[in-house]
């Protein structure tokens, strides 16, 4: 790109994002905890466990007490708040560590399991789509959009034990789950990248349906465009014409995808990861769900909704900067 | 479908006229037969899961070890689970499930929708700022995420998933409804109501809310697939139905076990009976999409 790019604009926006991100996260950091408040979830008994059952009244008020339950929503959600900020997110009762350390000993997996999967989706949806864009209602692109759309059908986790069956299974040739082979213990390049393949590309496959629709749907109205005629009247070739003008107008609403798809991502991530078990976020997500590890779970879905706002300024960037008549108003 | 809305310019035209009314019949072609094939497929699953149950005298729950993963056979067309039970019972059973909660979940979350978005369109000023910030506050959440927090918190069952699905996904119909009741308030026949005399409530709810209807309906069909979606997701994590109501999730949790012995006929067939209502429900939508705005049709589905 020989533009030079609107550095003070895009910094703005941010800085607005930023600043409309923080009611927000406020809003669901104190909505998790009125969730918490009004369920039956008591986390005096999850924390003595079987204990519980036995401990005297006495003792559990003791430790009603000390964990600070007894006090009203709004003090224990400012405290938990406060102490966020300075980096102390609470004990994780399933992985008997700070959830700090687990958010980041497991977020790189995650990341890199997502990116990986991202990367798949976003280059084999825009090729597929260009080449289905290119002649629609050939035998290619009805073929192709037929699986996209039951792809988009078929839950992630159900495609990833399907996955495993076939590769792991039936041909052998890749790891099942986890992030190494069980008998080692130090992590190598080669066996993380073996594992990664299949949970990444499951998750990438989950997502295709929506970055090939879109590149299909966008080159395919492209080639009608004018800009279009007049390139294949001037006598270009015509993979200069498909890449070079068809592609790059239909890719300007997949762009807004890629950031607006991290929800999704996230869901998939959250299906996949325990399908595989894969050491990520999502996976212990899950694992703080199924235990009702609170602090834990808290902690994760605030990082969620972050990595969502996040997704949201980063799709409106990538479109203001494709696309100049947009801007960065947002 | 650009070529249709904006009229092909002469350059183009020779070819266009020698392609384009074929193309159009074979399109109106396609379409009927994906109505009729959809209107069969979503019919054809709705008897089976309404009438199969009380009609065939047969116990789905019950064991038979004696014939336990048998593979697909005529006896059993979709083979039997790890404990002898016959699979293509125990789908229609989970479908029923399955579909039950979707449907219900679809029916609460657009009540909340449409509640919400007439409210916040109709009373407009800073009750629609408000409202609408925090539909972009939950919305910000995933909602598998957030269906996980609620269900982690209430302890599982069909009310809490059904409650999660619903308080996840009215995000979408209110957005939808509120976009028409704010276009909407502007036609003459709104200033003819007001300056009648009618009052806020009554222009509401009798002339605002029966004209978005059809599009409420429209998002609550396309929002049962996805409420069966998320109910079996999060019981395929273990969060969602118990096991003595098992739903195409369950179905698909429980037979990991024996997919990693190489069995993959439990785990196949429960997915397929989600995918293909899915798919014969999103092409119901998009023929009545179709029908209710012409003009912006798009092949996005879903």
């Amino acid at each position: 790109m020989s533009r030079r790019l609107p550095w003070g604009a895009m910094a703005r926006m941010t800085g607005r994002r930023a600043l409309a991100a923080v009611p927000v996260l406020l809003a669901v950091t104190f909505a998790v905890f009125a969730v918490a408040a009004a369920s039956p979830f008591d986390p005096v008994k999850a924390y003595a466990g079987t204990a519980g059952l036995t401990a005297s009244q006495e003792n559990l008020d003791q430790l009603r007490a000390n964990l600070g339950v007894d006090r009203p929503l709004v003090a224990r959600w400012w405290e938990w708040l406060t102490a966020a900020l300075h980096g102390d997110l609470g004990d994780s009762s399933v992985m008997r560590r700070p959830v700090a350390d687990v958010i980041t000993e497991r977020i790189g997996w995650s990341a890199l399991l997502a990116g990986t999967a991202f990367l798949v989706a976003i280059l084999l949806g825009t090729a597929l789509g260009v080449l289905a864009g290119r002649r629609r209602g050939g035998l290619l692109d009805r073929t192709v959009s037929s699986v996209a759309y039951t792809l988009e059908a078929a839950p992630a986790f159900w495609l990833g034990l399907l996955a495993i069956w076939f590769f792991a299974l039936k041909l052998g040739a890749l790891p099942a789950g986890g992030l190494t082979d069980t008998a080692s213990d130090t992590v190598t390049f080669d066996q993380v990248a073996a594992h990664l393949v299949l949970p990444a590309l499951v998750l990438g496959v989950s997502q295709l349906p929506w970055f090939f629709l879109y590149v299909r749907q966008g080159v395919g109205d492209a080639l009608d465009e004018d800009s279009v005629r007049g390139a294949r009247a001037r006598g270009l070739r015509e993979r200069t014409v498909l890449l070079g003008h068809a592609l790059r107008s239909g890719m300007l609403p997949m762009l807004t995808l890629v950031g607006s798809r991290v929800p999704e991502l996230i869901t998939g991530a959250l299906l996949v990861e325990t399908v595989f078990s894969w050491p990520g976020i999502a996976a212990a997500t899950v694992q703080a769900a199924t235990s009702v590890d609170f602090p834990l779970l808290a902690a994760l879905t605030v990082l969620a909704t972050a990595a969502v706002l996040l997704g949201n300024l980063l799709s409106d960037l990538l479109y203001g900067l494709a696309d100049p008549r947009v801007g960065f108003d947002g | 479908m650009a070529d249709r809305v904006t009229p092909a310019p002469p350059a183009t035209r020779a070819s266009r006229t020698t392609r384009a009314p074929r193309r159009l019949g074979a399109g109106r072609q396609a379409r009927r037969v994906r109505l009729w094939t959809s209107a069969l497929i979503v019919g054809a699953v709705v008897l089976t899961v309404l009438l199969v149950p009380p009609l065939v005298q047969l116990d789905e729950q019950a064991v038979d070890l004696s014939r336990k993963l048998l593979p697909p056979s005529w006896d059993h067309p979709f083979g039997t689970d790890d404990v002898g039970r016959d699979l293509l019972f125990r789908c229609v059973y989970g479908l029923r499930v399955s579909l039950l909660v979707g449907l219900v979940a679809a029916l609460v979350a657009t009540l909340i929708g449409t509640a919400v978005g007439a409210a916040a369109a109709s009373l407009g000023g800073w009750t629609d700022r408000v409202v609408m910030r925090i539909v972009d506050a939950f919305a910000s959440v995933p909602h598998l995420l957030l269906g996980i927090f609620i269900v982690a918190m209430f302890r599982p069952g069909v009310w809490p998933v059904i409650v999660s699905v619903a308080l996840t996904h009215w995000l979408s119909t209110a957005r939808i409804v509120r976009s028409e009741v704010l276009s909407l308030r502007s036609r003459p026949y709104i200033d003819a109501a007001v300056s009648g005399g009618a009052s806020r409530w009554r222009v509401t709810v009798r002339h605002l809310l029966p004209a978005v209807l059809p599009q409420a309906g429209l998002a609550a069909v396309l929002m049962v697939p996805h409420a069966m979606w998320h109910e079996s997701a999060l019981s395929f994590l273990g969060l969602g139905l118990p096991s003595h109501q098992a739903s195409l999730g369950n179905l698909v949790q429980s037979a990991r076990s024996s997919l990693l012995a190489g069995d993959w006929w439990p785990t196949l067939f429960p997915g397929l009976l989600l995918i293909v209502p899915t798919l014969a429900l999103a092409g119901l939508a998009g023929v009545w999409r179709d029908r209710l705005n012409p003009r912006r049709r798009s092949e996005l589905m879903l």
